[in-house]
């Protein structure tokens, strides 16, 4: 008896050595890749550091200088990293509703054993293609598309309509971004809705059925609950792609954030810092900001959604 | 009586369900008109000579497919349009190999191994995954740089092996696919560790490491911001960093948007055809691995 529970505990002993080993290439890439270089780059955030024309200046410690400089209003009296980082979220939540929506009544329809729906090979593969298409490629079909003299222009003007300048408006840029975001993410989101949704137990939507529950309250009532997890893991890496976004808005806007900063985003601004004016100092405090707003909004997202998930749990 | 009660049920969603059916399918064939209008852009503008692009819109294909060809083939501003198909796809390929076989070797010892620690594991990959790329980018330009890397394309593929997001699929899809009876019999049978994880456990989830594996082809293929930072030689680039530069000419006398959409048509077919290829996995597979639930 007592021979027995030793060579179990030593058994499960010796495993444990094995999980070690299995996680370790992940850890070494990541401490050697990713996080010496995040905490490289906060602290370049507290250096002055840039080139001015030819001459290098600095590195020089300058404390919480980059910082002050980063939230001083500018002449016009907007705090440009607030402006930057409000373009973001805009932009990314017009794309990101729709993409979710879209993705959710898609998931439903492909999942429905009401419904049958013939063909779901083609059309699944089919709304994933978009994804395939570079970002920047994407954004330039869009802005030939609704250039003074594209297509869509010529159809206003064929209509007795007056040209539309879409890019020098604030809300059709922005639009247009966000759409084509939406675009290239909603097959996505759809395949990994469909994989949550195929893992809720089927029972229970022939309970429902038999109880004569309506689609629309099976969708609401057990569906969505039930799909709780996967939503919110979709919602946490729309948000982290939403904070990224740089491709769409850059070649859009040619880099500019036209018009007038409006569809500037905060990887544009550290983009710049780092590529065009080799200002290190400033790239750092960019980079410390965008950690914490993606900290702060990862905490929001986890605590709007944990209680509900358990009351659910609790009541089942 | 719980029959009749069904077949009631059944009579009176008749109506319903074919109303909800057709508007299934007329959503369905919006959203693939939506899908498939940028393609049919694409291959229409790929066929048209410069100044017929700047002209405005044509819904039929022109005649210019051949030229365009031969302007993108012949660019050497660009070095050499197959030499960057290439490059891509080699740092793609090892990308998504190594992203999909070590994140999933990660979840794997996770779920299977009960060691100290391994909720905090869990919960710190989880807490990684929100960071931002291009939050350390500056620190990983300055590293790379130190250690003489740059221009070589170990920095963008090695950081693949660390996929926080690859990890958090595979660990959901260990969860609910891999029993723990299978690997525990394997041990019985006098298999080694790694040797069940490779023959083993790799098959169960050859489907979900079909549907991460496009994913970061994908990924890597269309990666832009990383490689402009680490390659400057003209032989290494990628073609997002290609197609930026013949792009970059379009508002001077160069510029020819005929060669552009020649580049992007080219980036897209190996895309495309790596995607139908696996495709069928994220059809069948990615269903079936969850149905367990």
């Amino acid at each position: 008896m007592s021979s027995t529970t030793a060579s179990v505990r030593r058994k499960s002993i010796s495993y444990a050595k094995w999980g070690y080993l299995f996680i370790a290439p992940f850890f070494i890439v990541y401490l050697t890749c990713s996080l010496i270089p995040l905490l490289f780059t906060f602290y370049n955030a507290f250096f002055e550091n840039y080139m001015d024309g030819l001459k290098q200046i600095g590195p020089n410690f300058v404390g919480f200088d980059n910082f002050v400089t980063l939230f001083t209003p500018k002449s016009s009296g907007t705090i440009e990293i607030f402006k930057f980082a409000g373009n973001t979220m805009i932009m990314w939540i017009m794309g990101a509703i729709p993409q979710i929506v879209f993705a959710l009544l898609l998931a439903v329809i492909f999942t429905s054993e009401r419904m049958k729906i013939k063909g779901q090979g083609f059309f699944k593969t089919v709304i994933y293609m978009p994804n395939l298409i570079m970002a920047s490629a994407f954004s330039m079909l869009f802005f030939t598309l609704f250039s003074n003299v594209g297509p869509i222009n010529q159809i206003i003007q064929a209509a007795g309509g007056q040209v539309f300048e879409f890019f020098n408006n604030v809300w059709s840029a922005r639009t247009i971004i966000a759409f084509i975001n939406f675009l290239m993410w909603f097959g996505n989101t759809t395949i990994l809705l469909m994989a949550g949704i195929m893992g809720i137990d089927q029972s229970l939507f022939e309970a429902a059925a038999i109880d004569g529950a309506k689609s629309s309250q099976v969708f609401f009532k057990i569906t969505i609950p039930l799909l709780m997890p996967i939503i919110v893991f979709v919602v946490i890496t729309a948000l982290i792609g939403g904070l990224q976004m740089f491709d769409v808005p850059q070649i859009i806007s040619s880099g500019k954030g036209t018009p007038n900063n409006t569809t500037k985003t905060l990887v544009m601004q550290l983009n710049a810092y780092i590529g065009t004016s080799k200002n290190y100092g400033m790239a750092g405090a960019v980079s410390i900001m965008l950690f914490i707003i993606t900290g702060v909004l990862s905490f929001i997202v986890f605590r709007f959604t944990e209680p509900k998930k358990e009351k659910k749990g609790g009541k089942k | 009586m719980a029959k009749e009660r069904m077949d009631f049920i059944d009579k009176g969603n008749k109506t319903t369900l074919f109303v909800s059916r057709l508007v299934s399918y007329i959503f369905l064939i919006f959203v693939t008109i939506l899908s498939l209008f940028s393609f049919y852009l694409l291959i229409i503008n790929s066929t048209r000579s410069n100044a017929q692009l700047q002209a405005g819109f044509e819904v039929l294909p022109k005649e210019h497919f051949f030229d365009n060809l031969v302007t993108a083939w012949n660019d050497t501003s660009i070095f050499f349009l197959p030499q960057g198909m290439l490059n891509s796809f080699i740092v793609a390929a090892a990308t998504c190999i190594l992203t999909t076989y070590f994140s999933a070797m990660t979840a794997y010892g996770v779920c299977v191994y009960d060691f100290k620690g391994r909720n905090f594991v869990h919960k710190f990959i989880i807490l990684i995954m929100m960071i931002p790329t291009q939050v350390g980018a500056l620190g990983f330009v300055k590293l790379v740089n130190e250690l003489g890397l740059a221009n070589t394309y170990w920095p963008l593929i090695i950081p693949a092996i660390a996929a926080p997001s690859t990890y958090f699929y595979m660990k959901q899809y260990i969860d609910s696919t891999l029993p723990l009876e299978i690997v525990e019999a394997a041990r019985v049978d006098g298999s080694n560790e790694f040797r069940t994880y490779n023959f083993i456990c790799v098959p169960i989830l050859k489907p979900a490491l079909a549907v991460q594996m496009i994913f970061a082809f994908v990924a890597s293929w269309n990666n832009f911001f990383t490689p402009a930072l680490i390659l400057d030689k003209k032989e290494l680039y990628t073609l997002p960093i290609m197609l930026s530069i013949v792009r970059s000419r379009i508002n001077s006398q160069a510029g020819d948007m005929g060669e552009v959409y020649m580049i992007i048509l080219l980036a897209i077919i190996p895309v495309v055809v790596v995607y139908l290829f696996l495709s069928k996995f994220i059809i069948g597979g990615v269903t079936l691995g969850s149905v367990k639930g």
